[in-house]
Parts: structure tokens; C-alpha cells; sequence
């Protein structure tokens, strides 16, 4: 069996889980279609105007996502900027998502639940001490998917900031109180995102086995690159 | 108070030299006060000869300062129309700062108040919120930006008449060899959002003249501070008023101190503080 057949095979996930490949969500010509296994980090630049349609293929598995210029990567993803011009917290169809210098890094064009979360960061080794306990340090984190991505491109722990997390739910009650909660999402449910300008993407498969950001099965995405209307 | 050029003798060093030494000793309405015990405004309870910092920051500027750890920071909203954005960054390893995802998610909480952790991304305390008066403020919006600012006010320039936060943050963070990419969101302090059901934001505003809030360091920071106008405030005009900052030598938080750590997170937040320090041999 090969590896990618292996990543698709549902029998290598929790019981009953279903996988759905889906497809881009917006029609172009296909320019990358890559398979994210469970756990894994995944980066590639999206040239100004193509789209990125990121497939939830196991359900309720949280995409954790950084966006940079590709030309200079000091100018990136932002959650404050993003939240602040839309005035809104939560990640829907038309949200802009903004850089640290307040510019359109890329605008939100589908997508297929309710609402998508900026505000609940990363996991990472040393935060789960805290939310979770010591015992936990030896599991893997997003932080250091970031970390390990990151790398690639000469960036390292002054380049990770707060992030998106696709597919992931973290509502903000009345009195403030927020946290991660059971998913909203689905097997085959997908994001779609143009580019406003050339974006290196990283993406963090979340590991997390603490709390519901995967549903405690984490399972692939899906990332498919199509062209933009000329 | 502009003096006409042709009123001031400076054309031999002699003269300019005196010119320039004539200026000593006056004072402005925002300036740090030197020594910090000299400050015509101690805080109250504190004993003069233990500050460390005392400064006014005007609407539209900002302020910096590395301090020792159990330093305790107090921040007062003069007249009600300041807003401290602050960041903090371990002083001994820099790209150890604030994260303020972690600060909320982990706290189970996106409204600031006393008792809160200020959590940076290496599973630490760097500062601890210890006294909040006005319980207005926020961690959701960050600071503007020159986009924004210009979009709103005209203006972003740190010399003009609308500086955006961001474009001060960065000038000060560059004072301690910081670069753009070192610069984190920041919190902010004395005007408050809340969100609504849909997600949406709501601008609180200010909760008034003379609302303090005192954070306490428990690493060694570098703290960088703008105080501009909230990314959010509806007011098309540029209103920002005085920040006087003030800080003291004081205790760091201990992990046996029942009325500061008070949930499971925060408790093996400190611990992991601890830790670090006894290894470093602070």
C-alpha cells in the first residue's frame, strides 16, 4: 500500500470515520493537489490571485494556518488587523485576512460552515504543560509544525505569530469565557481563499489530542491550489 | 511653545552651547521624571525611593523600558482618553514575548482583568495583572495600523499628527535591537470591546478619568508601550490622552500565593516560570 494510500485508508483512523476528498471549491484549473497527512506540517506559495481550497476530509480537523508575503515575509498574517477592520472575531465568506501592516494577504470566497476561528492560536509542547499538565510535553504540537515549516524559508520563533484555525471552534460567550469546543464541521467540508497578493502559506495539521479540535482523531486535509480567473 | 528664530543667539558654539544649556530644567506637560523618585505624581502607598520609573506619555507617542523582574508596573488613564497598547518580551531571550492567543485561550477568558497571566508562547508568565480599576481593555484588536490610521485619520506618521501604534511599537522595539518581525500582537489597556453573539464587536469605550491598572513582571521585560487611539474607536478624530506610567521594585508572583494563582493553568504557568529561572540561576 502506498503512503497516500495509506493517509486515505479509513481504517487507519478512529472507527467510523469517513473520508471524503471533496474537491476545490471554486472551479480553475488545478495548479497543486496535495494530500496533508494527520499531524503533519505542509507550506506552499499561492500566487497572487489563484485560490486555496483547504478539504476537511476526516471532519473537524483543525488546519492551523499562517499566512506571509512571500516577498517579505516580516509582513504577515495578523489576527488583531484581520479582526479589527472586519469587526467581527469569527472567519466567514468575505473576510479579508489582513497583515501586520494592515494589507489584504488574502480574502475568504467559500466556505462551507458556520464560521472559521482566528482567536484560539496554536498548540505546542510547552503551552499543553499548561492547559493539559507535564505528563503532556512529549507530544507534538502545531508550534513546532510551524517551527519545523518555517525553517524551510529561513524563519524561525520571531516569524510565528497567532493564527487561523480552519475548521476549528472556539466560541466567545456573554462574560467573556471562550475555549475550544466540539466541531462544526464535516467530513468533505471545505475553505476556499484568494490570494490578494504572492503568499507563502504554512499549515499545521493539528496532533492535539487534549481536546476537540480534532474530534481526538486527527485525520488529513486536503489542499488544492486553483488558478484565479485571468 | 514655538520661539521665533530670530529671537534665539546661536551663531558661535559659545552661544548655541548656552542656548542649548538654558533649556535644562523646564518642564512639559509629558516627560519621564528623573530621578524616578522625584515624580510629581508617586502612587499612593508606595515610597518614593522605590520607583524606578515615572513618566507621562502623550496621546500619540510611546515609551519603553527594560525591568527587573518583580517590578510592578502601574498604568493610570490621566483623563480618560489614554490607551496603553503594550508588548512585552523576555529581556534575556526576546523571541520569548507576549502571545496573546494563549494569554486568552488559556485563561478560558477574552476580557482582561486583575489576576490575569500575560502569557508569552514558551508556556510562561511574563507579567500578571494585579490591580484593574477600570476593567476596560483589550485583547482582540491590537493596535493600528498605517493603513488604518491613514484610512481613518489622513495620517500615520509617527511625526505627524496621527501616529499609528504600530509605526511607534516599531521604532521603539528597534531601541532594544528589535526588529518588525519581533513584534507580536500587542494588548491593549483602558478601552474596552466586547463581542457580541454573532461575533461582532462592540466598542465600551473608556471607563474614565484616573482608572489605573498595575501589572508585575515575572521575567526580566522588555516592555514597549503606545498609547494611540483603539484600532476600533468609532471617533473619526485622533483623541488620545496622557498615560502616566509608574513602576516600583516589588515581589514576583510565587507559586504558593493562593490569591494570585488561582486556577490549574496558571499555576503550572508559574511553575514553568520557576523553572526557568532556577535553571538560568535566577
Amino acid at each position: 500500500m502506498s503512503t497516500r494510500d495509506a493517509v486515505l485508508d479509513p481504517a487507519n483512523y478512529a472507527e467510523g470515520t469517513l473520508l471524503d476528498l471533496a474537491g476545490p471549491l471554486i472551479d480553475g484549473p488545478i495548479l497543486l493537489d496535495e494530500i496533508v497527512p494527520a499531524r503533519a506540517p505542509w507550506s506552499a506559495v499561492v500566487s497572487h490571485g489563484d485560490i486555496l481550497t483547504i478539504v476537511d476530509v476526516g471532519g473537524n480537523q483543525s488546519g492551523d494556518c499562517l499566512l506571509y508575503n512571500a516577498h517579505d515575509t516580516a509582513e504577515r498574517y495578523s489576527v488583531p488587523d484581520t479582526i479589527a477592520w472586519s469587526g467581527n472575531v469569527y472567519v466567514r465568506t468575505g473576510t479579508v485576512l489582513r497583515s501586520n501592516e494592515g494589507n489584504p494577504l488574502a480574502t475568504v470566497v467559500a466556505n462551507e460552515i458556520d464560521r472559521q476561528d482566528t482567536i484560539g492560536g496554536a498548540c505546542g509542547k510547552e503551552s499543553n504543560t499548561l492547559r493539559y499538565g507535564h505528563h503532556t510535553a512529549a507530544e507534538h504540537g502545531c508550534r513546532e509544525n510551524f517551527l519545523a515549516a518555517a525553517a524551510k524559508y529561513g524563519m524561525g520563533a520571531r516569524d510565528i505569530v497567532s493564527n487561523l484555525n480552519w475548521f476549528m471552534n472556539v466560541p466567545v460567550e456573554a462574560d467573556g469565557a471562550l475555549g475550544i469546543v466540539d466541531g462544526i464541521s464535516g467530513p468533505g467540508k471545505r475553505v476556499a481563499f484568494r490570494a490578494e497578493m504572492d503568499i507563502l502559506v504554512l499549515v499545521s495539521n493539528c496532533p492535539q489530542m487534549n481536546n476537540p479540535c480534532n474530534g481526538f482523531n486527527p485525520t488529513p486535509l486536503r489542499m488544492i491550489v486553483t488558478a484565479g480567473a485571468a | 511653545m514655538a520661539t521665533a528664530a530670530s529671537e534665539r543667539e546661536t551663531d558661535t558654539v559659545a552661544l548655541a552651547r548656552a542656548d542649548a544649556r538654558a533649556q535644562g530644567g523646564r518642564v512639559a506637560d509629558a516627560m519621564p521624571y528623573l530621578p524616578a523618585s522625584s515624580t510629581p505624581y508617586p502612587p499612593p502607598g508606595v515610597e518614593p525611593s522605590a520607583l524606578t520609573w515615572a513618566e507621562t506619555v502623550a496621546g500619540g507617542n510611546y515609551t519603553h523600558k527594560v525591568v527587573a523582574r518583580g517590578t510592578r508596573i502601574r498604568l493610570e488613564d490621566v483623563a480618560g482618553q489614554a490607551c496603553a497598547h503594550v508588548l512585552l518580551h523576555n529581556a534575556l531571550e526576546p523571541w520569548e514575548r507576549l502571545n496573546v492567543a494563549d494569554t486568552v485561550k488559556i485563561g478560558w477568558q477574552a476580557y482582561l482583568t486583575t489576576g490575569h497571566p500575560l502569557l508569552s508562547g514558551d508556556g510562561r508568565v511574563l507579567a500578571t495583572i494585579v490591580s484593574d480599576d477600570s476593567g476596560q481593555h483589550d485583547a482582540l484588536c491590537g493596535t493600528s495600523t498605517a493603513a488604518a490610521s491613514r484610512a481613518k485619520y489622513g495620517d500615520s506618521a509617527p511625526q505627524g499628527p496621527s501616529p499609528s501604534g504600530r509605526e511607534l511599537l516599531v521604532v521603539a522595539a528597534a531601541k532594544h535591537g528589535l526588529a518588525p518581525r519581533d513584534l507580536p500582537p500587542s494588548v491593549s489597556f483602558f478601552k474596552g470591546v466586547r463581542v457580541q453573539p454573532d461575533g461582532g464587536l462592540e466598542f465600551t469605550g473608556s471607563a474614565g478619568p484616573g482608572k489605573t491598572v498595575e501589572l508585575l513582571a515575572e521575567l526580566p521585560l522588555i516592555i514597549l508601550i503606545a498609547n494611540v487611539p483603539h484600532p476600533v474607536d468609532p471617533s473619526p478624530v485622533y483623541t488620545c490622552g496622557p498615560l502616566r506610567v509608574h513602576a516600583w521594585r516589588s515581589m514576583p508572583t510565587t507559586t504558593g500565593d493562593p490569591g494570585r494563582v488561582v486556577t490549574p493553568e496558571a499555576l503550572r504557568a508559574y511553575l514553568n516560570t520557576a523553572d526557568y529561572l532556577a535553571a538560568r540561576g535566577l
